[in-house]
């Protein structure tokens, strides 16, 4: 990380982090003690976060979205509709919203202005999507960005950044990889990364899942 | 606060995209809590959404470049309960409570927490939208010195409505305790030159999801 910036984490170790977890205990047990909090229902809170939802949740819906052509048909049209429409699909909330990849345009999403996310479908953000470097270059240099992630695209290909400055939260469909005809939407969605639902990634192609897998 | 350093896109000088393999959903046990408190405390219904995202805003900005997301959301989540009446400064200087607390019409349970709910935006509209799909319009050029959810590099700026999506809470309105003031929602797309002059990429746009009165026909 370069030394100015400000959001690396290296500066929560040490001096911050006993600070941080003072004043957080602190704070916790004023709230609880007050009544206002329940401990055991914030214990629940955490485990949703760190069990439950992830991005294998929006790689399950991707999957579907490559393998059935009328399920993309409506995840494109009300993606809230259509997810919530599959009984094994964990719920999501209002105002999800799925922008599809195709040969022409690519789509990036970033909030600039904090740090908006799909939690539902993606789980929490990662480090990087918070960070003021993402925040800050992805709406001016887009290619940049996605350079920092390794990813380029093939010329010609049109950039779309959506800016997620209201409660609509989006969902990047990808392009299916070639060289996955007749494969299952479980072998499907262990090729969507989670990047790859943001923008700043590619799906695995056949080919590194495979090199993946015999590690 | 509008113009202050949370409205960060198109800024220079932060480095590079930095992303960690394999990285956990929380990095210290403190954030597990402070995410925590964070839901639990925003089930009271005391403030918005945008309310919390407001108090965060209002950190000094040299405060919120330092810190780090879940500290931000601390620093704001210690502001707005002292705020709200819920907790004395002396209590967060003393580091626990000196008092009972007050009543409060809803407090999460364990059940609450287990069940997942998800919070509606959209709202009955009060009248016709005004724009629709493929309408030109101009941002407006606005400074408030509250919560706004347009950013500075797209205002003023001429764009085009992409899509209409629906009527919804208005976080300026929100933001200060004044109720929904339900507005319609747009994605409004600009070509990358128009917000970063002749020398863009012509191949790059960037939308945002404008509400109403943050737009004037083009």
């Amino acid at each position: 990380m370069p030394a100015n910036d400000p959001h690396t984490h290296d500066h929560e170790h040490g001096s911050e982090l006993s600070e941080m977890q003072l004043r957080v205990r602190a704070l916790e047990s004023i709230l609880t003690d007050k009544g206002y909090v329940d401990p055991a229902a914030l214990d629940q809170i955490v485990e949703n976060v760190e069990t439950k939802i992830g991005p294998h949740i929006g790689a399950r819906v991707i999957a579907r979205a490559w393998a059935d052509p009328e399920f993309k048909r409506r995840l494109l049209a009300d993606a809230t509709a259509a997810v919530n429409s599959v009984a094994e699909f964990d719920p999501v909330g209002a105002h999800l919203i799925a922008v599809e990849n195709t040969p022409q345009t690519h789509n990036v999403v970033v909030c600039t202005l904090c740090s908006c996310y799909p939690w539902p479908v993606l789980g929490l953000p990662p480090v990087w999507y918070k960070s003021a470097p993402y925040r800050s270059r992805t709406v001016i240099d887009p290619k940049g960005v996605l350079a920092d992630f390794g990813v380029t695209l093939p010329s010609g290909t049109d950039i779309r950044i959506w800016d997620s400055t209201a409660e609509t939260r989006f969902l990047v469909v990808p392009m299916r990889p070639v060289g996955t005809e007749g494969w299952s939407e479980e072998q499907l969605a262990s090729l969507v990364t989670r990047d790859s639902m943001v923008g700043t990634g590619l799906p695995k192609s056949p080919k590194e899942s495979q090199v993946e897998g015999a590690r | 606060m509008t113009n202050s350093v949370h409205d960060m896109g198109g800024m220079h000088g932060f480095g590079s995209v930095e992303p960690e393999a394999n990285e956990p959903v929380f990095h210290a046990d403190w954030e597990k809590r402070v995410y925590a408190l964070q839901r639990g405390m925003g089930a009271t219904g005391l403030w918005t959404i945008d309310g919390g995202r407001a108090s965060i805003e209002n950190l000094p900005p040299l405060a919120y470049l330092d810190a780090s997301y879940y500290k931000r959301w601390f620093l704001g989540l210690e502001r707005r309960v002292v705020a709200h009446g819920l907790v004395g400064d002396d209590e967060i200087a003393a580091g626990h409570a000196l008092r009972p607390g007050i009543r409060l019409n809803r407090k999460m349970s364990l059940e609450d927490a287990k069940k997942r709910s998800f919070a509606h935006f959209d709202r009955p509209a009060p009248g016709a939208a005004r724009f629709k799909a493929g309408d030109q319009v101009r941002t407006k050029n606005i400074h408030p010195p509250t919560h706004t959810r347009l950013p500075r590099y797209a205002r003023g700026k001429l764009g085009t409505v992409e899509a209409v999506r629906g009527c919804h809470v208005f976080p300026d309105s929100a933001a200060l305790g004044a109720g929904d003031n339900p507005q319609w929602l747009y994605t409004v797309v600009f070509a990358a030159r128009e917000l970063w002059g002749e020398e863009a990429d012509p191949s790059i746009k960037v939308s945002i999801e404008a509400f109403e009165p943050y737009l004037s026909p083009a």
